[in-house]
């Protein structure tokens, strides 16, 4: 089959966009190249659009009004040029459920408009089947994100919500999903099969993320990642546009890989974090079995007092967390940290992967408050080194530096990774109250005796510091 | 199975295997970078969000293709802006500023 001038123009285009990407991803690969390689993708988007704009006009002549292109592309580059510029960076979870959302919206409707032109039986099975997927997924992507920015903006309990049977209601609607776009193949223009597929999509997105925990959002957010992605691809099955099924493939992998990343630095399986509802269960166990709650009572210091080992101190390493991101502490811990190297003291950051609510999370912010990247090590690299340091800063972190993880197999955290803060000659906590953590978690390190706990808001606390170490 | 669903596959697994392996290298630190990043190119959706909002095929369709040319819009600006925004402040000891 010999294609038309334009549409070989347009296929030639498709593949630049594809390869783009790809170098783009590549770059990104490198803190030095990375800019390049949004670049690349940028141009690669641009040719992908006016690859579709040409083929919609020149070769399928499909595309015959303009009025509501033109609309949505001034609206949503208006808006998206809005949320790039001025959302905070700690608000960077929260945005990126959000674009989860508008990505499984596109595609869910994108399916829907596809059934509509095309329903019944002139659809292929190939293409049945794959606007079905596409539809459930888009549908799932779309209120499972919007659940997953209702936990963080904090208008949806991010304390696990769970109710018996759960797990077998929710498995016997993903099962009924699938029958039903088997019973599309056969029959396809049973509409209400359809609709319910589309249907039961914006349910499931709602009760699958029910269940998952504030502190489990890292992985819960790859995985609408990886959703949206997978989506995407089945919309390029169903239109038989490669590009769509190459963006889909990489994208659906990136949320997937990032997603196996941080389930393993949690030391849990996938199933686990998605049907294990964690966080719901282990208060009343915690606080049986855990370390002792009722031992030695935590080491309250003042600030003068943490000030003064910091005074001392020759080496940082500071530990953030999420409580780092909930204060907007992180231009605090940089004006501290250099009030320190001025004092001659060598301050270096640990990063555990699963800080804060999103993988990366932590690495932003620090970025924004201007720390240069090479002072943030990762916790393989840093983690032998707590011992010959003299304190360790933790700022707002909290299950990422319980040893309960370490020694107390009944701890629901027994086995994940820890950065080792404990072993540190000194390790201060700025914590905002004694209160367990988000997942209700006793930590022992609170009551060690080389602990110093300083309560009160990170910020101002860190803040107090700064002062105290420039008088 | 059709020769369009095998072709498809092949470049859907090809496309995973390529993607596997450059993403695995990505580090920690510009995780949030990618995942941004990876937003902004799956608003290639555009692709068909465009076809769907400039067809003849009825105000329903027409109204359905708009919204999901906005929001995969949204995804494709201001995803690029904010991965380039969070770029722009990785710096290196001694780099500028």
């Amino acid at each position: 089959m010999t294609l038309s001038l334009t549409e070989t123009f347009v296929q030639l285009l498709y593949l630049g966009a594809s390869i783009l990407f790809v170098l783009g991803l590549k770059d990104l690969g490198d803190a030095q190249t990375a800019r390049r390689g949004v670049l690349l993708a940028e141009i690669g988007m641009v040719a992908a659009v006016a690859g579709t704009l040409l083929y919609g006009v020149g070769v399928t002549q499909v595309i015959v009004r303009w009025e509501w292109i033109v609309v949505a592309l001034l609206i949503g580059s208006a808006v998206g040029t809005g949320m790039g510029l001025w959302i905070p960076m700690t608000k960077m979870p929260e945005r990126i459920a959000l674009s989860h959302a508008f990505g499984g919206l596109a595609v869910g409707l994108v399916g829907v408009v596809e059934y509509l032109q095309h329903g019944g039986p002139h659809m292929t099975t190939l293409q049945i089947t794959a606007t079905g997927l596409e539809v459930a997924l888009g549908a799932l992507t779309f209120t499972g994100s919007i659940m997953a920015f209702g936990k963080l903006q904090g208008f949806i309990t991010g304390r696990p919500v769970t109710y018996p049977g759960q797990n077998l209601s929710n498995m016997l609607m993903i099962v009924g999903t699938l029958g039903l776009i088997g019973l599309l193949v056969y029959s396809p223009d049973a509409s209400w099969a359809f609709y319910s597929v589309a249907a039961l999509g914006v349910l499931l997105g709602v009760l699958l993320v029910l269940p998952i925990g504030g502190a489990d959002m890292p992985v819960v957010i790859c995985l609408l990642n990886s959703y949206a992605g997978l989506a995407a691809a089945a919309t390029g099955f169903a239109l038989g546009n490669n590009v769509l099924i190459i963006c889909g493939a990489l994208d659906g992998f990136s949320g997937f890989l990032l997603g196996m990343m941080m389930s393993k630095a949690m030391n849990r399986s996938f199933a686990n974090v998605l049907f294990g509802a964690f966080g719901a269960a282990p208060e009343a166990k915690a606080v049986t079995e855990g370390a002792a709650p009722s031992g030695p009572a935590p080491n309250v210091g003042s600030v003068e007092e943490a000030a003064e080992v910091l005074r001392a101190a020759r080496s940082v390493i500071v530990v953030p967390g999420y409580g780092m991101a909930v204060s907007q502490a992180q231009h605090a811990v940089r004006d501290l940290a250099n009030v320190l190297q001025a004092n001659g003291c060598d301050v270096r950051y640990a990063i555990h992967p699963v800080a804060g609510r999103m993988p990366g999370h932590m690495n932003v912010l620090l970025a924004e408050a201007n720390v240069p990247y090479d002072h943030l090590f990762d916790l393989d690299v840093i983690n032998d080194d707590f011992t010959a340091t003299d304190v360790a800063l933790v700022v707002g972190a909290n299950d990422v530096v319980n040893p309960a993880a370490r020694s107390n197999q009944s701890s629901p955290i027994y086995g994940m990774p820890i950065l080792s803060a404990d072993m540190a000659k000194t390790c201060v906590v700025l914590k905002r109250s004694l209160n367990p953590g988000f997942a209700g978690i006793e930590n022992e390190l609170f009551v060690r005796s080389n602990t110093m706990m300083v309560l009160g808001d990170a910020k101002k606390t860190l803040m107090q510091f700064t002062a105290a170490l420039r008088e | 199975m059709s020769l369009t669903l095998i072709f498809g596959l092949y470049v859907f697994f090809l496309a995973a295997f390529t993607g596997y392996q450059v993403i695995s290298k990505v580090p920690h630190l510009l995780h949030t970078p990618l995942m941004a990043f990876t937003n902004a190119i799956s608003g290639i959706s555009l692709v068909g969000s465009l076809l769907a909002a400039g067809g003849h095929y009825g105000t329903v369709s027409t109204m359905l293709g708009a919204v999901a040319v906005l929001a995969a819009t949204i995804n494709v600006v201001g995803g690029f802006l904010i991965t380039d925004r969070m770029l722009r402040m990785f710096k290196k000891k001694g780099g500028a500023r």
